[in-house]
């Protein structure tokens, strides 16, 4: 046990930083608003007001992980095959380094009534639209915070692809689309689900964006949690939607699997 | 081939074009992000002549620094931990370990804030900081683990065998092999924690504010184009980041020979 004693930093971040802050979530969801022991938390839970903010939170993570999936993988592979590709990854990579608060201000600007996307919409003809406050903006902008996030791990993924498996196909008479759907896209599904993992999981709280974007339209579970610990002060309420995230978080991480970052076996 | 050329190209426009019109913005004299009047630095102005802002960005640095410094000490000797704990135990302390990476920010934000206010630390610098440093330590983690993994166990022995002990064994032997890993960890905290907006949010009380709650603040208010003159000089800071990390990691590598 001796040898242990350097890590104790790390033994007392653990217990106090990961275990300590699961149990006084699940703890303080069965205190009502005003500190008594109850369950009412959980019935408020299961009243049509919040099953539908669940269901909208769940269908906008699927909407935006979708979008973000469609969009990345083509650019994955296509980036594999550049000359200088680590230089290009780099670029992708580079964005994410901004600080997210500026890029989702950058659409208030770009998305404003009298902003870029609607100069050019009036310009090929199809008119001043409303663009912010909207479910699409809201979306849009999520694919652009996440994309990279999607790329990443599908380009290592891609990257470590064995060409021989490819060429061997090639010789067995596959056409190109039936190489990537037996032997490039299943090879690959490892890299698919750590970017699904890595965009679902942080869309289903978003908050920053539902406020400043989606102007309080889009209410996602994260929305709730943040309003009800920073403006009701109703933490009960706020811990028992916690609680309801994270089982949805352990059931994703358990679907897609944590191979990725596990030990060698 | 064309078509592979321009989806790439496309992506890349769409993924820059936002940085790049606030940068183009942050030089209007019209005050709006859509009208470009003339060529004006009165904004960069308007920055270094707000010292609330200054002092804001000067936090930010400073739990930046510290917090990613102690993080990554406290990493290293988990990441050291985790490589010697048995196999059973390991797949458990690596659970563990990710569930601050794979947490939402919110539910970050939330159970520390109950943590603090159960602990009576006071809202502000202090718990700002601590957040940091706690979401920091896995991803150092993360990044050094990989590094012993690949290390032959053989190194160890051969130190052992030629008479070094523990602390030789681990400053002569381990810490030199890991050296990229603990470097690249470093640096993926040091943006964390820059970047982070939703934990520090809730943890961070009235009187302490990072750039990011800031920018938040002013962002709800509305569109003002000293948020775009701090933003390219942030996007400026970034890169100069992007580089220095860059040529370490080459460095680094290099030195290493093979890889």
């Amino acid at each position: 046990m001796r040898r242990y004693a350097y890590a104790v930093p790390y033994w007392l971040w653990i217990a106090l930083f990961v275990i300590a802050p699961i149990i006084l979530i699940v703890y303080y969801s069965f205190f009502d608003i005003e500190g008594r022991f109850s369950l009412v938390n959980y019935e408020t839970f299961f009243t049509p007001v919040y099953l539908r903010m669940t269901v909208n939170s769940f269908w906008y993570a699927f909407l935006i992980t979708a979008c973000s999936l469609l969009i990345a993988y083509p650019t994955a592979y296509l980036l594999t095959k550049t000359k200088h590709k680590q230089l290009w990854l780099l670029l992708i990579i580079l964005p994410t380094w901004v600080n997210l608060l500026l890029k989702a201000y950058a659409f208030l600007g770009l998305f404003g009534t009298y902003g870029a996307v609607n100069a050019l919409l009036e310009a090929i003809g199809i008119g001043t639209k409303q663009l912010l406050f909207t479910d699409f903006s809201f979306v849009f902008v999520s694919v652009y915070i996440f994309i990279p996030f999607m790329i990443l791990p599908i380009f290592n993924a891609l990257e470590k692809l064995n060409h021989s498996l490819i060429d061997a196909a090639r010789d067995l008479g596959a056409s190109e689309w039936t190489t990537f759907r037996r032997v490039i896209f299943p090879l690959t599904l490892d890299g698919v689900k750590a970017g699904c993992q890595a965009v679902f999981i942080p869309s289903l709280s978003l908050f920053m964006l539902t406020r400043l974007i989606a102007g309080n339209r889009v209410i996602t579970l994260g929305t709730a949690v943040e309003q009800h610990f920073l403006v009701t002060q109703n933490w009960g309420m706020g811990a028992t939607i916690a609680v309801f995230l994270m089982i949805a978080m352990a059931g994703i991480m358990a679907i897609t699997g944590n191979k990725k970052w596990g030990v060698r076996q | 081939m064309k078509v592979a050329r321009l989806y790439l190209a496309f992506v890349f426009f769409v993924l820059y074009m936002p940085i790049f019109y606030l940068i183009y913005y942050s030089f209007n004299s019209g005050g709006t992000m859509h009208h470009f009047e003339s060529f004006t630095l009165d904004w960069y102005k308007d920055v270094f002549d707000d010292t609330r802002l200054l002092v804001i960005v000067l936090h930010t640095v400073i739990v930046a620094l510290l917090s990613s410094s102690l993080a990554t000490i406290i990493g290293v000797l988990g990441a050291i931990a985790i490589y010697y704990a048995k196999h059973r135990w390991k797949q458990t302390l690596l659970t563990l370990n990710n569930i601050l990476i794979v947490s939402p920010d919110v539910i970050i934000g939330a159970s520390f804030l109950i943590l603090f206010t159960i602990a009576g630390i006071q809202l502000g610098f202090t718990s700002v900081l601590l957040s940091h440093i706690a979401f920091s330590i896995p991803i150092v983690v993360l990044m050094v683990l990989p590094k012993l993994q690949e290390m032959s166990p053989t190194l160890i022995d051969a130190a052992r065998d030629l008479g070094a002990n523990e602390w030789n064994v681990l400053t002569k032997v381990v810490l030199p092999y890991v050296t990229p890993g603990i470097f690249a960890g470093f640096f993926m905290a040091l943006t964390y924690s820059l970047d982070d907006f939703a934990v520090t949010f809730f943890v961070t009380g009235n009187g302490f504010s990072t750039l990011s709650v800031e920018i938040y603040s002013r962002a709800r208010q509305g569109i003002s184009l000293s948020v775009n003159a701090l933003s390219t000089l942030l996007f400026l800071f970034t890169l100069l980041l992007v580089v220095v990390y860059y040529i370490i990691t080459q460095r680094t590598s290099a030195k290493g020979g093979q890889k």
